[in-house]
């Protein structure tokens, strides 16, 4: 029996299991909290699980709020392994989405997968500018991709709110005093095919399709070895004879590229149109930062970020449908959001620890050291 | 990977069973009599605006029907992510609420794809006038222009310097009427007047406003404007400096008693009131609705504890009538 | 018309705001200042900010004593570094993610204790301006340097403090030398644990102070995120400032000075879309930051959390 509980297989579930049960202690302080409340925990985690899982309506929410998830967390691992930290994700996802729109509303004359496409593509051009300037930035004028970042959000939002009152704005509205931020509808052959009855749409299976392909690029590529090789040792890289600066760029540009994506999908899967309310989550309800946890909690894996996005998306549609069970302040959904991720990422101890001990078992019994790709700490790398 | 799809699995298969445990308990039906609200907001219930003005008017419509036994309301706020608020709707059509209110003209969208899957629902949708044509969505606004030009008017009426400030959040919607219409009012009354207008472009950077409000003093403002829930750091700063403030969409008194003269207070009761009446009657929607001053869906509340309550509340009296029968035309630009 | 621009009054108007303005970011700032010279990443000064405002708020509010409310919000944001330096120092949990965890449970449970607790926006008399005799009347100068409140005043002393703290004291000495190398700082016998939490907490208290100067000093108010990103514009300036406190100092006023200046850019009807003149002090502060020659190095141990090698 021991021999079972030692084995690397059940070792290597419980490491996966382990941002679960951190969510699960998390979830335990939520309960006091409900308590204070006066709401009653178990009925109220309840709702959640059915939130989140119960029907299939409800697991296709889940699928549909983990799909941008997904899709900004695989250019985070991109990023992140090229020690370049953007968090810049939510400026990206709103400039992907205005020129994948954009194109969704001009050439309306062409048959529909050849808009879908060329939207998804501009989608993903128009991220890779948004992130590709900061990593010029970086690169070429040591301005630190944080600060750099955190500007660009703002500077997004300003213009989507610009473009989308103005030049961008539904000729509908424009003529009524209401004026609603919003640009026209997409017509019916553009829009993203779902499974009906459900919301789920084909960003969901174009996200996993990509996922597979990161992993691809980061670790059959030349350029995904260069990137992580930038990540892990510039210096060395350097001496190697790898342009350091180009890839500081390539992978901040990815990066965006991929977030610029998720906006794209959000208007061509979801909305059908883009949406402002003047701030940058009414439109990315976040995952431009949610992404970047939902990544995290995969270990900064492409594969693993697919279960991960998936049971964080959980986690947010369940707590909305909670809040409404419930009737809990939303405040309280958002702070319980905080916990979880606070809890998951001080976990990793726990997982780090128990992989060393494999790792001084292995040694003792002789056997061949399990693949070393230990994930990665970024840090603002010595020098910007 | 295996590993993985082996979890998934499994919590699948939790999920089912729990799902069916929890399918188990039918809730208690509720008496036939329960008129069931649900209301989706984009910010707090207590914003002392937008969303407040929603949920107060729901409490006196509940108070007025008699209680929460007859009149039953629940809500999500913060809603400010469009998505999230359509699973909300989604969700409470599902739940069988006889009415669901999207109180957020960024909701649109989402109703329009909600409403066809819900025949018996009712829902409504603010602020506009589009109801997509569709048997089962009321629509609502607020002619915030007419109690903006008010305030105008009473505005230009108390300046002594000539220039009056507006602060506003992002230049569309309910808040670009307002300020158009107080624009309009204050330059019918003093034509030479000097308005300045200020969008912040946010509707919750609360220091922002406060500043803007101080930049508005400083160039020579003595009376001061504003929409949305970031303007109480403005009104802070109004009270301060001994400058009048005018409100709109809640009743902001409280804030700075000395100072408020007359806010505009949407009474979206009336609106409710009217579909309401059409839902208990069998029609669920096609219509669309204004609150005015000529229903009482907008009151211009004029603030007793100000020191120029006196010569505010007949100018404002005068004011209203002459809109309401039509004697002052407003012409926005 | 833009010549509007260039007169006595607005130039006061300018320079006055963007004094104001620069308060929270420069508390916040200067705390984050010493975490990351320490070699810690704290992206939930937000988080800490708002918490710190409503204590300070609330507890003004109930016992109608500034200083009270004022360093309750200390504690507040005190017991959050606590919980972050533990998270950081002995769970050694990614930096940046536990950050964006505090900050949202920071923004979660200020509005859920607002609305639990009090219910609807209210007002309270905050610090007052300080009006030095001879000295606030002087016209223009008066107004700009002499008619704050103390905690404007407190948020600038910080900045030589803590350039002197930095660079001049051998616990300064411990703090910058741990974040360069914490390894060779941890043979010399400097407990880098210990370091870290101090600067954590430190930064925590200062990110507290940030949000009481804007509920009990600035605004007078507390509303659900007031803060509205502030927090994490403060981050970015300590980038902006080459983690020198000078140089946080010309950040924050870079900033805040634009945004002084776009407010009245929007006041005096210059034809320019707000949307555009909102976004002028983030586009500046990249431009000043590119033209800028200097030569920058971050803490070499930045984000990265140290485990002693056995």
């Amino acid at each position: 029996m021991k021999k079972v509980f030692e084995s690397e297989w059940v070792s290597r579930l419980i490491d996966g299991l382990l941002p679960v049960f951190a969510t699960l202690a998390a979830l335990l302080v939520g309960a006091v909290m409900l308590l204070f409340l006066k709401v009653n925990p178990i009925e109220a985690y309840k709702a959640l699980w059915v939130g989140a899982f119960g029907t299939s309506n409800a697991f296709a929410e889940t699928l549909v709020k983990a799909t941008p998830l997904l899709l900004v967390g695989l250019g985070i691992c991109i990023s992140f392994r090229g020690d370049v930290i953007n968090i810049g994700g939510e400026g990206q996802m709103i400039i992907g989405a205005i020129v994948a729109t954009w194109v969704g509303l001009t050439f309306t004359t062409l048959p529909g997968w050849l808009v879908i496409t060329l939207a998804m593509l501009a989608g993903f051009a128009g991220g890779a500018v948004w992130g590709g300037i900061p990593g010029v930035l970086k690169a070429y004028f040591r301005v630190n991709e944080i600060l750099s970042t955190v500007m660009m959000n703002a500077i997004a939002v300003q213009l989507m709110n610009f473009l989308l009152r103005g030049p961008m704005i539904d000729p509908a509205q424009a003529e009524l005093a209401s004026k609603i931020p919003q640009t026209a509808r997409l017509l019916e052959i553009f829009r993203l095919p779902r499974l009906i009855p459900t919301r789920l749409h084909l960003g969901a299976l174009i996200a996993v399709i990509l996922a597979v392909l990161v992993y691809i690029l980061l670790w059959r590529t030349t350029l995904g070895y260069r990137i992580r090789a930038v990540g892990q040792n510039p210096h060395a890289s350097r001496y190697a004879g790898i342009k350091v600066p180009r890839y500081i760029v390539l992978a901040l540009l990815l990066s965006g590229a991929f977030s610029g994506l998720a906006g794209a999908t959000q208007v061509f899967g979801v909305n059908y149109r883009m949406i402002t309310d003047g701030s940058a989550s009414g439109f990315t309800g976040s995952a431009g930062f949610n992404g970047i946890v939902a990544a995290l909690f995969g270990q900064l894996h492409p594969i693993w970020s697919i279960p991960a996005s998936i049971l964080f998306g959980a986690l947010l549609v369940g707590a909305n449908s909670m809040q409404r069970v419930v009737q809990v302040p939303s405040a309280l959904v958002i702070a319980l959001n905080g916990l979880v991720v606070v809890f998951v990422v001080s976990s990793e101890i726990w997982r780090q620890k128990r992989q060393r001990r494999r790792l001084s078992v292995a040694r003792q019994d002789g056997d061949s050291p399990p693949p070393a790709d230990e994930q990665p700490v970024p840090h603002t790398e010595a020098g910007t | 990977m295996k590993k993985f799809a082996w979890l998934l699995t499994l919590v699948l298969a939790l999920s089912l069973v729990l799902s069916a445990c929890g399918a188990g308990a039918t809730p208690t039906p509720a008496p036939v009599e329960k008129f069931r609200v649900a209301v989706v907001m984009p910010s707090a219930i207590n914003d002392l605006a937008f969303s407040q003005s929603m949920y107060d008017a729901l409490v006196r419509v509940q108070k007025d029907m008699g209680g929460p036994d007859k009149f039953e309301i629940v809500y999500s706020e913060n809603m400010f992510v469009v998505d999230d608020a359509a699973a909300a709707i989604r969700d409470y059509a599902t739940k069988g609420y006889d009415l669901v209110i999207a109180h957020g003209s960024q909701y649109g969208s989402s109703l329009q794809e909600i409403a066809p899957d819900f025949p018996d629902t009712s829902f409504a949708w603010g602020t506009t006038v589009d109801t997509f044509g569709l048997p089962n969505v009321f629509a609502y606004e607020a002619a915030s222009q007419e109690g903006g030009y008010v305030n105008g008017v009473l505005a230009a009426a108390l300046t002594n310097t000539d220039v009056i400030g507006v602060i506003g959040p992002i230049e569309t919607g309910d808040a670009k009427l307002y300020v158009d219409g107080f624009k309009a009012g204050v330059l019918s009354a003093k034509p030479g007047a000097q308005v300045n207008v200020n969008y912040i472009g946010s509707f919750s950077d609360t220091a922002l406003a406060a500043e803007a409000a101080t930049t508005h003093i400083a160039a020579g403002a003595d009376i001061l404007t504003g929409t949305a829930q970031m303007v109480v750091g403005a009104i802070g700063k109004a009270e301060e400096a001994n400058v009048l403030w005018f409100g709109t969409q809640s009743n902001q008194s409280s804030l700075a008693p000395k100072i408020v003269v007359a806010s505009q207070v949407y009474h979206w009761e009336v609106v409710l009131k009217q579909m309401i009446d059409l839902i208990q009657g069998g029609t669920l929607g096609g219509q669309s609705f204004t609150a005015n001053l000529a229903n009482g869906g907008e009151v211009i509340e004029v603030n007793p504890d100000s020191n120029v309550f006196d010569y505010a509340k007949p100018l404002a009296e005068d004011t209203v009538k002459g809109i309401i029968d039509g004697s002052i035309k407003i012409t926005l630009p | 018309m833009i010549s509007d621009l260039f007169s006595v009054t607005v130039l006061v108007g300018i320079l006055a705001s963007g004094i104001r303005l620069a308060t929270p970011y420069l508390y916040a700032a200067i705390g984050e200042t010493f975490s990351q010279r320490s070699g810690v990443l704290n992206l939930g000064v937000e988080g800490q900010m708002l918490l710190g405002a409503f204590a300070a708020f609330y507890v003004t509010l109930t016992t109608g004593n500034l200083w009270l409310g004022l360093m309750t919000a200390m504690l507040v944001g005190a017991l959050m570094g606590l919980a972050m330096a533990y998270v950081t120092v002995n769970l050694q949990a990614q930096q940046g993610i536990s950050g964006i965890g505090f900050y949202l449970f920071g923004l979660g449970m200020s509005d859920l204790l607002f609305q639990k607790l009090m219910g609807t926006v209210e007002t309270v008399k905050g610090f007052p301006k300080i009006h030095i005799p001879g000295l606030s009347d002087i016209p223009g100068i008066g107004e700009i340097f002499f008619s704050q409140n103390i905690l404007v005043y407190g948020a600038y002393l910080l900045v030589p403090i803590a350039w002197f703290v930095l660079n001049k004291t051998t616990l300064g000495l411990k703090i910058r030398s741990v974040g360069e190398n914490p390894d060779a700082a941890d043979s010399l016998g400097v407990n880098v644990g210990r370091i870290r939490y101090f600067t954590i907490i430190l930064g925590g208290i200062l990110s507290g102070v940030a949000g009481a100067s804007l509920s009990i000093a600035l605004l007078n108010v507390f509303q659900q995120n007031m803060t509205s990103g502030q927090g994490f514009i403060a981050v970015a300036l300590v980038y902006f400032g080459a983690w020198r406190p000078t140089g946080v100092l010309g950040g924050a006023l870079l900033f805040s000075l634009i945004n002084a200046l776009q407010l009245w850019v929007q006041v005096l009807n210059i034809p320019v879309p707000s949307e555009i003149a909102v976004m002028m002090p983030y586009v500046l502060t990249i431009l000043v930051l590119v033209t800028s020659v200097s030569k920058v190095r971050a803490p070499s141990a930045l984000s990265k959390p140290f485990e002693r090698e056995n």
